[in-house]
């Protein structure tokens, strides 16, 4: 067993002209949770399309537990493991928990023509495994759109848990949730961590990444800016890695010019 | 470790099921997408039973009489359920009828061909169109309201300017003599529990002409397959995988996708069995009859659709009963048939049609959002 479950060497990927990636190096850990951060346009979703076999390097090395791999196909990343919940969470909001839960993997019992989705075990096993991740569901047989923005979050995580996913790359699941869903699903991210399971998380707010992560990898322009652990590393420097102090300097000095500007003309018209 | 969490989940699991509440169940009746369609086939019996109940409507020969029709469109429109779940329609069903039927008749009477062979090249044939609409819809992405309307047309007219080629008529006739000995052909056109009516007819159960004949010979094959095909159907949709995966391709093709659903197989076959579908109607109805013509099932694609949304399947997909789109035909040909056993003049057949479309559609569309609302 490697130390590394995913390891990139080196990995760049060009569009035509446009450089999205430059020379990445990124390992990942079982057991951790590693955080991606990076405003937009800079190579986060094309890194993780990356990992989730979408795309395919133009250059450099994809290792898996230390042997180069090569992905075909998003299904193969699936194969290995390597499971993405994207933020649309690929579920159906008019069809029930269960149903969605097994969707394209449905359990069947019975013989030849005469199989049949089993309901009763898939519907035991849904409440399990979303209960294995702290969400209670009531009735399985609800539909999915009487579910709240977080436990459909939770509900696609546990899916990809419960068909055997090592690697969980997570792409901003609690972008559109509220302060308590969101520490939901920041919940059910550490179980998976406490389960074994490698998560990249994708985010932009700080106090999420800084709660659940083991270390955070700083993305810019398409180029690593470099690994760093938590216990390196303040939350004050992540919420600087993450805005772009520079940037953040010249906005407030920016900004400052402006009122200062409109303070001068509302002295000069004598107001 | 493992053990404890075993047992963890074991009392979590325990905790659910103390909090989950019985729901009555009226209220589970109420949740079921063919609720509407339900009330609205009581409502409508209720009505002919107060105005015609005495006119024979409800007398062997009557009963018979509207079931067929029921049992017709319900043919067409099991099939168009099952596709419209999925998120697709197909509206040359109806021209598919016509085109079958020619395809029949034409081999067996024009060309010495036994009948069992031109049945077998029909359900060929409109197996393979039915392949070529679905896999032009899921190749280019296009609507498949515009895709089956090209075809609606296509349809129609080979049928016409072919039979015109090859006959020199749009209407040919004497299909049931060629067909009396055919070993495939009662299988369409016949009847079966022959032996049962002439016994009800001996013991005075049922009505006889004057020899003692029953007027009611026997159960025709379209009701039959009707039945069987609603029951196969109805199994498949909310039993098997097939079902989920029906239900997920039209309720977000994206996200079924995405999950390994083969969405893009799923909905040819169902374009395929529209077309068995059509091509079962239409062979039924040529050797009952005898009879095919090239305007057959005009419009049918239509009704069909309008059966299956009265019965509660929702437009846009992914959610709706094959028991509901029954429903809907029985509601169809009841009102049909019946309006001939009342006083009301059958003029107003289509005005009663989409008044029942358009509430059904209310209804469906309020369902939908109760559905959506957390219970």
């Amino acid at each position: 067993m490697n130390e590394f479950i995913l390891e990139f060497k080196n990995i760049s990927r060009y569009f035509d002209a446009v450089i999205a990636l430059k020379g990445i190096d990124l390992q990942i850990k079982l057991g951790e949770v590693h955080c991606l951060l990076g405003d937009n346009g800079a190579g986060k979703s094309t890194l993780i399309k990356t990992l989730a076999g979408v795309h395919h390097p133009s250059e450099g090395q994809y290792l898996y537990n230390g042997k180069p791999i090569k992905l075909g196909s998003p299904k193969d990343a699936l194969d290995l493991g390597i499971a993405t919940v994207y933020q649309d969470l690929a579920l159906v909001g008019l069809m029930s928990v269960t149903r969605n839960f097994f969707m394209g993997r449905e359990i069947t019992k019975g013989w030849g023509p005469f199989k049949y989705f089993d309901q009763v075990s898939a519907n035991k096993i849904a409440i399990a495994g979303l209960a294995e991740m702290g969400i209670v569901v009531r009735d399985p047989e609800q539909a999915i759109e009487t579910m709240s923005g977080g436990e459909k979050q939770c509900l696609a995580i546990a899916r990809a848990i419960h068909f055997g996913a090592k690697v969980l790359i997570l792409d901003e699941p609690t972008a559109a949730l509220g302060v308590k869903q969101s520490a939901n699903v920041l919940k059910v991210i550490a179980k998976a961590r406490q389960r074994g399971l490698a998560i990249i998380f994708i985010t932009h707010n700080v106090h999420h990444a800084y709660a659940v992560a083991d270390r955070f990898t700083l993305l810019n322009r398409g180029q690593s800016l470099g690994t760093f652990s938590k216990e390196n590393i303040s939350k004050d420097e992540v919420l600087a890695m993450m805005a772009g102090s520079d940037e953040l300097a010249q906005l407030e000095s920016e900004i400052a010019q402006l009122i200062g500007t409109t303070t001068d003309t509302a002295n000069a018209i004598g107001c | 470790m493992s053990t404890t969490n075993d047992t963890h989940i074991a009392d979590q699991a325990t905790t659910i099921s103390e909090r989950t509440r019985e729901v009555s169940g009226i209220k589970k009746l109420l949740n079921r997408p063919d609720f509407g369609a339900m009330s609205g086939v009581a409502l409508v019996f209720i009505f002919f039973i107060l105005i015609a109940g005495d006119s024979g409507m409800f007398a062997a020969d009557g009963i018979l009489n509207w079931s067929t029709v029921t049992a017709q469109l319900g043919l067409l429109a099991i099939g168009a359920c099952l596709l419209m779940i999925a998120g697709e329609f197909d509206l040359s069903m109806g021209s598919m009828i016509g085109f079958s039927g020619m395809v029949i008749a034409i081999p067996s009477l024009y060309w010495g061909w036994p009948v069992w062979s031109s049945i077998l090249m029909a359900f060929s044939i409109a197996l393979s169109i039915g392949w070529l609409i679905g896999y032009v819809v899921v190749r280019t992405g296009l609507p498949s309201f515009i895709v089956s309307l090209a075809f609606l047309f296509i349809l129609r007219g080979l049928t016409i300017a072919l039979s015109i080629l090859f006959t020199n008529k749009t209407i040919v006739s004497g299909v049931d003599t060629v067909a009396e000995n055919d070993w495939l052909a009662p299988l369409f056109g016949g009847e079966i529990a022959a032996g049962l009516f002439t016994w009800l007819a001996s013991i005075g159960w049922i009505e006889t002409y004057n020899d003692g004949s029953p007027l009611v010979t026997g159960i025709p094959m379209i009701i039959v397959w009707c039945l069987v095909l609603a029951g196969i159907a109805s199994w498949v949709l909310l039993k098997t995988k097939y079902g989920n995966w029906i239900f997920a391709s039209g309720g977000d093709c994206n996200a079924a996708k995405n999950v390994g659903v083969p969405t893009n197989k799923v909905k040819i076959a169902l374009f395929m069995l529209t077309a068995f579908c059509a091509t079962l109607y239409a062979s039924c109805q040529v050797l009952e009859f005898g009879s095919a013509a090239a305007d057959r099932g005009l419009l049918k694609e239509f009704e069909a659709i309008i059966a299956v949304v009265i019965g509660g399947t929702l437009l846009t997909g992914g959610y709706g009963s094959v028991l509901g789109a029954l429903f809907g035909a029985l509601i169809f040909g009841v009102v049909q048939m019946g309006i001939f056993f009342t006083n009301i003049s059958s003029d107003w057949f289509r005005v009663f049609l989409g008044v029942m479309l358009l509430i059904a559609v209310l209804f469906n569309n309020y369902v939908r959002q109760c559905i959506a609302r957390t219970k």
